[in-house]
């Protein structure tokens, strides 16, 4: 969008091609919900600074260095007026709130998410003169060379050659497509759910792999959290995430731990658990928690199953009943009692048992006992296109494309080797969104 | 209580939207659900009676239908409220008027208003009525004071007494404490609310009505037509007290008091209702509850005729149709307050209701 937006108001004609319909339009972005931008003070929208020293170091932290410094410096520069611009494309930002999961200083926050902020870009590209075409797929990119000749588009059953002078590839990652996500993961990916669109099928990112682009980041590192195992294949969101884990002994279908379930705070090891389950058998895993523990973390969209013995509970969890009383029955003659604390690492941990739980550890012993199935749920990828500062597409000689460039999840691996921060995906949306419509702009017209 | 399929559906939104809090931004409904992680029957009555149908939260929502989570917010609380009103209304054997509300509405103002007339008719004869009448105590030349103080004052008393039993049912219902419904600062907080319809600013930028642009407009079309009400009510209570305290009979001079609050506040009640009338016409029914759509439509146009027919009687009331206006313009205010109780009339009652509540748990 924010490529289109610019490329048209520096004179381009500008075809936006949806794969979606106009109920599910703009990707990804329809289930985000704030943007994290480097900013000096506090504004309207944030409750303090955060410079770009410091959000350097955080994305520094959370890659581990894998991803181009030199990039990463540029987008966490640039992403400083990206609120101011997205402002005056008539995007609504709502007023720091108690619950921005401690997020209300660093990142701004669209009013009503990600969805409220696509229908103002929707807008603003109609107002502008954009043509909008839905429910419009592009299957393949031609080239000559390093070259953009046309895209081959298919809609309503009917394929269509479009050319243009120049191109913006803005079309997400490929987490829809289980067969892609098995080249890194096997078959287990076939248990995955898919946070996002259906429609991130890495159509055209497979296209431009064929045509000799270069690729970066691995093929199996994405985003992926633990969700509600009962969530929708596709299109969950937000609403499907689990936040009892800290508070939990999470087993397996066998009914055995299999990890330091209060290792830290929550936010902090919200990713790492999407890919713990994916790990264990059928992929997996059952947080199970005790009456002393409800109502301690954001409730979910589905009730949790309830039962006031423990055996019961397994019983309907589907895990193995007899292993999974002997595991709790173990862990809790391993809880040494201290000052629980729910907000922060209180020290609650256990002693001699395997894996230990470092924090929050407390018997599961106060009936109805309640579990969560949870399953992995895949939120973007990072295997994308290479791209340099102008957002051009390099090919595998090493060489950018003449006139072909990438913005959002599909580039995103750039900065992004592994792990991530809340918000960046927008940032690094939006900056190179905005170069690659200014670049694209000037090149077609010269 | 509503219905256990309207209080169901409620719910399972709820429950989805409480997972997410993307909305949190946009109203108290969002607060409000915050605090809580289950609800009860009457926690979502209170949540939909706090709902002003801005519709913000509706197109921002991921997941509106097609999604298969099928959320639907403002329509989930607009059926809810539909039944709050119908399921509060005392004497509990009128509740049927709320099935088929604009065509009882449409019957009952018909028959009061032509009643009225005829009954001037032929009881002061038509010379009378269709003569002109000018100076002090004019009006009751035509109907006598008395006779319409009691015909309009004991429908409006009982439409009181109907809706304080209601809200006192509903405030009970929803969890209130009974000594917090008359808190002064949670009175001050909630009138202040309602005066300024602050929710019905959604996020600060206007409703998402008709359609899914930012608008104020429906915000400032319910303004006037709620000041427009007040003041009506305000230049008649001025109007008894010249009657009562000072002695000085109606018509009153165009530039008094009582004259220029009943015009400024007839013209909000004409302007008003027809704004909404046209916002509605073209509205996105998707976020509605399209089956109580009558109701609105019916109150709207009884306001509209009332003030029709009210200025009507202002400009006219030195002319031979005097009489005829005055009779017709007491039949349709006449009909208003009989059906104040059985119409869209109750939103106000629950909405302050659900304000207060509001205003008590802000606090907490």
């Amino acid at each position: 969008m924010s490529a289109a937006l610019t490329a048209r108001a520096r004179g381009a004609s500008v075809l936006m091609i949806e794969s979606a319909n106009k109920d599910l339009r703009g990707g990804n972005s329809r289930h985000v919900r704030n943007i994290r931008y480097s900013h000096n003070a506090a504004t309207d929208y944030v409750t303090g600074r955060y410079d770009a020293d410091e959000y350097f170091k955080d994305l520094m932290r959370v890659t581990d260095g894998n991803t181009n410094e030199d990039l990463m410096r540029f987008m966490i520069d640039a992403s400083d007026d990206c609120v101011d611009w997205m402002l005056s494309q008539g995007i609504k930002f709502q007023p720091p709130l108690s619950g921005t999961l401690g997020l209300a200083r660093t990142n701004a926050f669209f009013l009503g998410g990600g969805k409220g902020m696509m229908n103002a870009y929707f807008k603003a590209a109609e107002k502008a003169g954009i043509d909008i075409v839905y429910e419009a797929e592009v299957e393949k990119i031609e080239m000559d060379g390093a070259r953009f000749t046309a895209a081959m588009v298919r809609q309503g059953g009917e394929l269509h050659r479009v050319e243009a002078r120049t191109v913006v590839l803005a079309s997400g990652g490929f987490e829809a497509n289980i067969e892609w996500l098995k080249e890194g993961w096997g078959e287990i990916a076939d248990n995955f759910l898919v946070r996002g669109s259906p429609m991130n099928t890495g159509k055209v990112l497979r296209s431009m792999l064929d045509n000799g682009a270069k690729p970066i980041g691995a093929p199996d590192q994405c985003h992926a959290v633990a969700i509600d195992g009962r969530a929708p294949k596709f299109d969950g969101g937000i609403s499907t995430r689990i936040d009892c884990v800290i508070f939990s002994v999470v087993v397996n279908k066998n009914g055995e731990r299999f990890y330091d379930e209060g290792e830290d705070i929550w936010p902090k090891r919200y990713a790492i658990w999407g890919r713990l389950v994916a790990k264990q058998p059928d992929q997996v895993a059952y947080a199970v928690i005790d009456s002393k523990s409800m109502g301690l973390f954001m409730p979910t969209v589905y009730e949790p199953f309830q039962s006031d013995t423990l055996s019961g509970l397994a019983e309907q969890l589907g895990v193995d009943a007899e292993t999974m009383e002997k595991t709790i029955e173990d862990f809790n003659s391993a809880v040494i009692p201290g000052e629980f604390n729910a907000t922060e690492p209180d020290g609650c941990h256990t002693e001699g048992v395997e894996p230990k739980k470092s924090n929050w550890a407390r018997k599961i012993d106060t009936p109805p006992y309640y579990g969560y199935p949870v399953r992995m749920g895949i939120t973007f990828t990072y295997l994308g296109l290479e791209v340099n500062r102008q957002a051009q597409v390099f090919m595998n000689d090493g060489k950018p494309a003449e006139n072909i460039w990438a913005a959002g999840e599909i580039m995103a691996g750039n900065i992004l080797g592994q792990g991530y921060a809340g918000g960046t995906g927008m940032a690094i949306g939006n900056v190179f969104g905005r170069i690659a419509g200014e670049e694209a702009a000037r090149h077609a017209r010269n | 209580m509503p219905a256990t399929e309207t209080l169901k559906e409620a719910k399972r939104v709820m429950q989805i939207c409480n997972a997410c809090r993307y909305c949190e931004g946009y109203c108290a409904v969002f607060p409000a659900m915050n605090k809580r992680l289950t609800f009860s029957d009457g926690d979502v009555t209170y949540l939909a009676n706090l709902c002003h149908g801005c519709q913000g939260c509706y197109y921002a929502c991921q997941y509106t239908p097609p999604h298969e989570f099928m959320v639907n917010v403002p329509k989930a609380f607009a059926e809810l409220r539909g039944e709050t009103y119908r399921d509060y209304a005392w004497p509990g054997m009128f509740k049927g008027l709320f099935e088929g509300n604009a065509k009882w509405i449409a019957l009952i103002t018909l028959v009061l208003t032509i009643a009225v007339t005829v009954g001037v008719f032929v009881v002061q004869g038509a010379d009378v009525v269709t003569g002109v009448h000018t100076g002090t105590g004019a009006f009751y030349q035509v109907i006598p004071h008395d006779v319409i103080v009691y015909l309009a004052s004991a429908p409006f008393l009982f439409a009181g007494v109907a809706f304080i039993v209601g809200l006192v049912k509903f405030w009970r219902d929803i969890g209130g404490k009974p000594g917090e419904l008359l808190n002064p600062s949670a009175l001050i907080q909630a009138f202040k609310d309602a005066g300024q319809m602050k929710y019905m600013a959604g996020g600060g930028h206007g409703c998402n009505y008709p359609n899914d642009n930012f608008s104020m407009g429906r915000r400032h079309a319910h303004q006037m037509t709620m000041w427009g009400f007040i003041l009506c009510f305000a230049a008649t209570s001025v109007a008894t007290v010249y009657h009562y305290v000072f002695g000085w009979e109606a018509p009153y001079d165009y530039f008094s008091i009582p004259v220029i609050l009943g015009t400024v506040g007839g013209i909000g009640i004409v302007i008003g209702p027809i704004g909404l009338l046209m916002m509605k016409k073209t509205a996105d029914t998707a976020p509605q509850d399209t089956k109580r759509t009558g109701m609105d439509i019916a109150f709207l146009w009884l306001l509209i005729l009332t003030g029709i027919t009210g200025l009507a009687l202002l400009a006219l009331r030195e002319t031979a149709a005097m009489g005829t206006l005055l009779a017709v313009h007491l039949g349709i205010v006449l009909a208003m307050f009989v059906t104040f109780p059985y119409g869209k009339m109750a939103h106000a009652v629950y909405r302050l209701g659900a304000l207060i509540k509001f205003a008590h748990e802000r606090r907490e």
